[in-house]
């Protein structure tokens, strides 16, 4: 199937909006910036809700934007969560669902309404006015009703910025099932990092109404000419595979680009894909490469790629772990001291240290 | 007497589902276009509000005359010249309540904002159907607000039917002018009646819509 191709120009309030992208037919496409540097005007414009953008919108072999033509918004097969869930008021939540369900013809991608609203946990709250749910239950109504219009992508506008914390943690457990449930792409705009490094598969960063960089979340997070290590809590975000646990110590392994890394606890089964977050302020790097008479049981061998000052006393370093075909990256976060007097540069190979590796939901 | 009363009823009740139908599509266009011409429409629209029923009442007998050119049409259309008739009150009176109905309805409209609408077009309705399954339901407390005000309005009409449609019993005697007409004739008592039949009329009227409005908009929340 051809990919999504986005090329959009137009002007938004003080600055000019050129973003131009692809994102794969699958998965979670984060499109990552700051508040007001124009993700939702290109969300918007994807739905055709902003007509004052010009340009390319092609979502696989559709073409629902270019020079010569514009596809008006109810012609056009998405399915869009707003930020606020802006359900219906004079609809209970069945009949809020039904409206877009028996406007959109049914497609093989539909999904199916027990299932959708069981995986959800709306199936109780079907009869109720929208005035009694609460934030989090209207905003998953919101989720049913756009995924049961049978759209061919979804659309979602920081779905969760307008929550509470409580609601948001209620809410990310059913968009990670989801996810993996979902066989239609997921533009996910957010200026919240702990969400794109839980959901993206693909990532777009926005600066002013421009595209800075797009590609793997792994690869950008990781890239030391973006802005992602410059923030404190800068972390690397590896995928792996359970490979044993071992009941003695209550320790499960899992490999990530063959690497294999030891956490604690007995995770998930044997084969389960997982999603590991480890922060650069908790690897180390030695250059003696023995595990012997150290408490840390992760210290895979790593190649050095970059080293950024990222301020008078901190450095940050970009490691290869793995092969390099790989494209796994580890961050570390050291002192500019330790960096001068061991004397690092870039294509060495050194022990890295690792503290404490966390999981994300996938 | 009962006669005057069934009149002034018909009046009000084709006036008002005249007006909520040319009403309705003028307030919408007014709530969501973005022409130039927006606020001179809404001004015209207004003006009745404002105008002496007089001069409104004379500019319609001229316009509605067959010597003009707009009422040489309509009298071709009704088979009859339109003042002085049933038709033509039911003419005046549209025009004469039509910022009753335009105003809320308007108001009602712009309070929905766009975000409803998007969601409905993302969910593949048409502009016609978003119209229709969302502004309308929505707005459901503004328009009953117009459609009662246009109702009591008429029935409360004096000086555009004097003016356009004259005294003629059974025709165009509505029940101001027969209020009118007891006073000039010293008949006191059938006055008192009228009037303070239209006195209690009015108080129920305003109260029930406020307490029926009160609660759609609660249910809407």
């Amino acid at each position: 199937m051809t990919d999504i191709h986005i090329d959009l120009q137009g002007v938004l309030g003080d600055f000019s909006i050129e973003a131009a992208f692809a994102a794969p037919t699958s998965g979670v496409t984060a499109i990552f910036g700051p508040s007001g540097c124009g993700k939702t005007s290109i969300l918007r414009a994807v739905a055709g809700l902003n007509s004052s953008l010009t340009g390319l919108i092609q979502i696989g072999e559709e073409i629902w934007q270019d020079a010569a033509s514009y596809t008006p918004p109810h012609k056009r097969a998405v399915g869009y969560v707003f930020q606020e869930a802006s359900l219906f008021p004079h609809l209970s939540v069945i009949k809020n669902i039904g409206y877009g369900m028996k406007r959109s013809k049914k497609s093989h991608l539909s999904p199916n309404l027990d299932e959708l609203t069981q995986l959800l946990g709306i199936s109780d709250l079907l009869d109720r006015m929208p005035n009694n749910l609460s934030g989090g239950e209207k905003q998953r109504v919101a989720i049913a009703r756009a995924l049961l219009s049978s759209p061919e992508i979804l659309l979602m506008d920081e779905p969760m910025a307008a929550l509470g914390q409580d609601n948001k943690n209620e809410i990310l457990p059913y968009l990670e099932k989801l996810h993996k449930h979902l066989k239609i792409p997921i533009f996910y705009v957010t200026h919240d990092m702990q969400e794109v490094e839980r959901l993206a598969d693909h990532l777009i960063l926005m600066e002013n109404g421009k595209v800075r960089a797009y590609g793997k979340p792994a690869d950008l997070i990781s890239d030391p000419s973006l802005p992602f290590q410059k923030r404190s809590g800068a972390a690397a975000i590896l995928d792996g595979v359970i490979r044993g646990y071992d009941p003695q110590y209550d320790l499960t392994t899992i490999e990530v680009a063959g690497t294999p890394l030891i956490v604690p606890g007995n995770i998930d089964a044997i084969e389960t894909t997982k999603r590991l977050r480890i922060k650069a302020s908790d690897v180390g790097l030695s250059l003696t490469q023995t595990s012997e008479g150290m408490s840390y049981l992760n210290n895979p061998l790593a190649t050095i790629i970059s080293i950024e000052t990222i301020n008078p006393a901190q450095e940050m370093v970009k490691l290869q772990l793995g092969k390099a075909e790989e494209n796994t990256y580890l961050l570390a976060a050291i002192t500019r001291k330790s960096a001068e007097q061991m004397g690092l540069q870039p294509g060495q190979t050194v022990s890295t240290l690792i503290k404490s590796i966390s999981f994300m939901g996938h | 007497m009962l006669e005057t009363v069934f009149l002034t009823l018909k009046l009000a009740f084709v006036t008002t589902i005249i007006l909520m139908f040319i009403g309705t599509p003028v307030a919408w266009w007014l709530a969501r276009s973005k022409s130039n011409w927006k606020e001179i429409v809404g001004t015209l629209v207004a003006l009745p509000l404002v105008l002496p029923p007089t001069v409104l009442g004379f500019y319609l007998l001229v316009i509605l005359s067959p010597t003009s050119p707009i009422g040489a049409f309509l009298t071709t259309v009704f088979g009859k010249s339109l003042p002085f008739t049933f038709e033509g009150l039911v003419v005046g009176s549209v025009i004469y309540s039509l910022p009753f109905v335009v105003q809320p309805v308007r108001n009602a409209f712009e309070a929905i904002g766009d975000r409803p609408l998007e969601v409905a077009a993302t969910l593949r309705a048409s502009p016609l159907d978003r119209f229709f399954s969302v502004a309308i339901p929505l707005a459901r407390p503004g328009l009953l607000t117009g459609a009662v005000l246009a109702f009591a309005h008429t029935m409360g009409e004096f000086g555009v039917i004097l003016m356009i449609g004259g005294n003629i019993p059974g025709e165009t005697k509505v029940l101001s002018v027969a209020i009118y007409d007891y006073v000039e004739t010293l008949q006191w008592g059938k006055a008192h009646i009228l009037a303070a039949g239209m006195l209690v009329f009015s108080f129920v009227v305003i109260l029930t819509m406020t307490i029926i409005e009160r609660r759609m908009r609660k249910r809407l929340q």
